[in-house]
């Protein structure tokens, strides 16, 4: 198993946000987290990535069988977790090349690579730029500054195939984005997935999985996983919305 | 969280001073204290003429009824000037040659990656490396005569271009300016004389080294440039002092005259010991720095970066006397643990249609105070004139100051002056989008340091900007790369 997360509660400031949640991720799969506003989909996302602030209560959440609770956010990230931001910051100033390539020689460090040479660096940001068909001509530009809401998404999707994470969780990656970006966000993800990585999308529309189609659907309610199930699941949450699954869990209670 | 952040912030901005060496060489010493004596002595040590001796003890009178400004942000510690000693020199060695230099000099200025062999010359750049009170070495002299460029110690030139300097010396920093200059003016020992003449464009940079070692005393260098008519010159200075725990007085004066069409770039990187984490120790930094943009169409532009001294007092500037003179000012200045800085510039409009620009970015971190000072003054008849200026701070912890203080005085209706200031933290979300990507916060810092400051760092010479990015980092974080 690639990730897995087992029993996790979880709050901010005293305030409870996950109760329990499990998930198992294997290689090469694709899933998809969906559920309505305020249950906790950001949340997971963030505590999975380490960002500070959080309280972990229970539960473990395991990369390869490696707890993932006690390190710091840029190791979990050299470890190979990827985490698509909704809201991409700006960094004035500071240009693509040199926030990526201190990004991938910080990772070769911590795997005992050599870093990778200037000229090595510009023939990967290339090729990639090419696969994931972005042509913002990244290089030069500050990280995220002055770009569209449109571009940041894209940029996500670009550090996405630089860095090679072994899980991609990608947090809400398709608001804000029209139908032609979308579709270029979602073919760029698709050009990153392979047998040996995994993809967490987190959404709340089932159409950005017309573009990435998931293996499993997870739905997430009231801080825990309530119901999975294959790519039909979204189509009938889009059909009857969320009202269904909250009767359901509350008839459960 | 904030908590939090703060300890990222301590550990990233503890970094050690990696200049803080002394050179054990024997030293020759003015008497203590300042006097007519010790004035009289330092310019028999350099066997000057008797106008210099004249200008030296006009300034000494002058200076002895002038009190310390206390108009900046700074809190100064009373300073004993009676208790240091205006003029230290390495004694010289029974040397092969006179143009030899003591190997333990050189070896000292190899450790501060300073060549003084010309054979070793990196990037094109001639130095003039001066310790305590004198200059050592100037390294390219000769090739660079072959253009007309005079470029030597302030005391050679004295006494081989005597009318140069004579002629030059006190036209942008006029004589009794203020306490700090004046008491440069009794006591100045060494610095750097540059003369490039009409038309010549240098095909070098010049540089300056200054190096504090001995103990007990302080520095009074006099730097001099003279850009004639249509000529092009960059100029670049660097500085750095032993560890100590007593505060060591500098007070330097550096004078640029500019002619018709010439233009000048005169980059600082200073790096004077900052003084220990708990504040003690460091270097009392007390500079003028003035250009005279005489000609019309002369441009002037100073870029520095400030990391060292204990205490920094400094505000180059331009007089814009000429018709369409332009003056810059491009300015880090970063102060940690219990560093204070009061610097800025000053641009004065003279001539019609001049234009000015200053770019100031302060960062502060640990318990320091970092202050912008800057003046903008449009005189009557500088019609047309413009100046832009942006001051922006950079706070790394919440214990640090960063201040402002503008000043603009424009005297007509047609020109323009733009202020823009803005303050900023490095936000928790940066922070963590960068470690997200798995750069740690060490590395991350340092990336936004720079970036904040990649508009200023841009402006310096190629070798030099790479020299000052692995400096800034330093100062903030002992490893960032």
């Amino acid at each position: 198993m690639l990730l897995e997360i087992k029993d996790l509660c979880a709050g901010i400031n005293g305030k409870e946000i996950l109760k329990g949640v499990n998930l198992q991720i294997n290689k090469g799969e694709v899933h998809a987290i969906m559920g309505p506003n305020g249950t906790g989909k950001s949340t997971l996302a963030s505590i999975i990535a380490g960002r500070p602030g959080y309280d972990i209560t229970r539960g473990d959440i395991l990369l390869n069988g490696k707890s993932l609770l006690g390190m710091p956010p840029e190791q979990r990230a050299q470890e190979g977790i990827f985490l698509g931001f909704q809201y991409p910051v700006e960094i004035p100033g500071v240009s693509m090349a040199s926030f990526l390539r201190a990004a991938i020689n910080e990772t070769r460090r911590y795997r005992g690579q050599l870093p990778l040479g200037a000229v090595a660096f510009a023939r990967q940001m290339k090729e990639k730029e090419e696969m994931v068909e972005i042509k913002a001509k990244m290089k030069n530009r500050s990280v995220n500054e002055g770009f569209s809401g449109g571009e940041k998404k894209k940029n996500e999707i670009f550090q996405l195939a630089m860095l090679e994470p072994k899980v991609a969780i990608l947090d809400e990656t398709d608001s804000g984005l029209d139908i032609d970006a979308l579709r270029i966000v979602a073919g760029g993800v698709n050009k990153c997935k392979t047998e040996e990585n995994a993809t967490v999308v987190i959404t709340h529309y089932q159409r950005l999985l017309e573009y990435i189609v998931p293996n499993y659907v997870h739905i997430l309610y009231g801080g825990r996983v309530v119901k999975t199930g294959g790519r039909e699941l979204s189509l009938e949450l889009e059909e009857k919305g969320y009202d269904w699954i909250k009767a359901q869990v509350e008839g459960e209670e | 969280m904030t908590q939090k952040k703060n300890e990222v912030f301590n550990e990233v901005t503890s970094g050690d001073y990696k200049y803080g060496f002394v050179t054990d060489i024997e030293t020759e010493f003015s008497p203590k204290g300042i006097s007519e004596e010790v004035v009289r002595y330092i310019s028999a040590k350099k066997e000057e003429p008797e106008w210099l001796l004249e200008f030296r003890l006009k300034a000494l009178a002058k200076w002895q009824t002038m009190t310390m400004p206390n108009w900046a942000h700074l809190d100064i510690p009373p300073i004993d000037f009676n208790d240091l000693y205006y003029y230290a020199a390495p004694k010289k060695k029974k040397l092969a040659s006179m143009d030899e230099v003591d190997p333990e000099l050189i070896d000292t200025f190899n450790r501060l990656g300073i060549s003084l062999n010309e054979q070793k010359k990196l990037s094109g750049v001639a130095v003039d490396a001066v310790i305590d009170s004198v200059s050592v070495k100037t390294t390219f002299s000769d090739s660079l005569a072959e253009l007309g460029i005079v470029f030597m110690s302030f005391s050679e030139a004295v006494k081989k271009h005597p009318e140069l300097v004579r002629r030059f010396v006190g036209q942008a920093v006029p004589s009794g300016d203020n306490f700090f200059s004046t008491l440069n003016d009794a006591v100045f020992s060494d610095g750097s004389f540059c003369y490039i003449p009409k038309g010549v464009r240098c095909p070098m940079d010049l540089s300056t080294y200054f190096r504090i070692n001995a103990e007990g005393s302080g520095q009074f260098e006099r730097t001099l440039i003279v850009a004639d008519e249509g000529s092009y010159v960059s100029y670049l200075e660097g500085c750095t002092a032993p560890q100590r725990d007593e505060n060591q007085l500098h007070a330097a004066v550096v004078e640029i005259i500019l002619m018709k069409d010439a233009e000048v770039k005169y980059s600082t990187v200073q790096n004077w010991y900052p003084g220990n984490k708990e504040g003690r120790g460091g270097i009392f930094n007390f500079v003028t720095k003035r250009g005279l943009c005489r000609g019309d169409h002369s441009k002037l532009s100073w870029t520095q970066v400030e990391t060292g001294s204990a205490i920094t007092w400094k505000y180059p500037g331009c007089v814009l006397g000429g018709d369409n003179s332009v003056g810059e000012f491009y300015s880090v200045a970063v102060t940690n643990n219990y560093q204070q800085a009061d610097t800025g510039s000053k641009m004065i409009h003279l001539g019609k249609n001049t234009k000015s620009t200053i770019i100031s970015k302060g960062i502060s971190a640990g318990k320091s105070q970092n202050s912008y000072r800057g003046l903008v003054r449009i005189a009557p008849r500088a019609t047309g004139s413009r100046n832009f200026s942006q001051c922006d701070s950079l706070l790394l912890s919440d214990t640090c100051g960063a201040h402002t203080f503008p000043y603009i005085d424009t005297a007509n209706s047609s020109s323009v002056v733009e202020h823009e200031a803005t303050t900023s933290k490095i936000s928790e979300e940066q922070l963590f989008y960068c470690q997200q990507r798995g750069i740690s916060s060490e590395t991350a810092v340092g990336l936004i340091v720079n970036g904040y400051a990649g508009a200023v760092l841009k402006k310096l010479p190629l070798e030099f900007a790479a020299e000052a990015q692995k400096l800034l980092n330093v100062s903030l974080e002992g490893s960032v790369g």
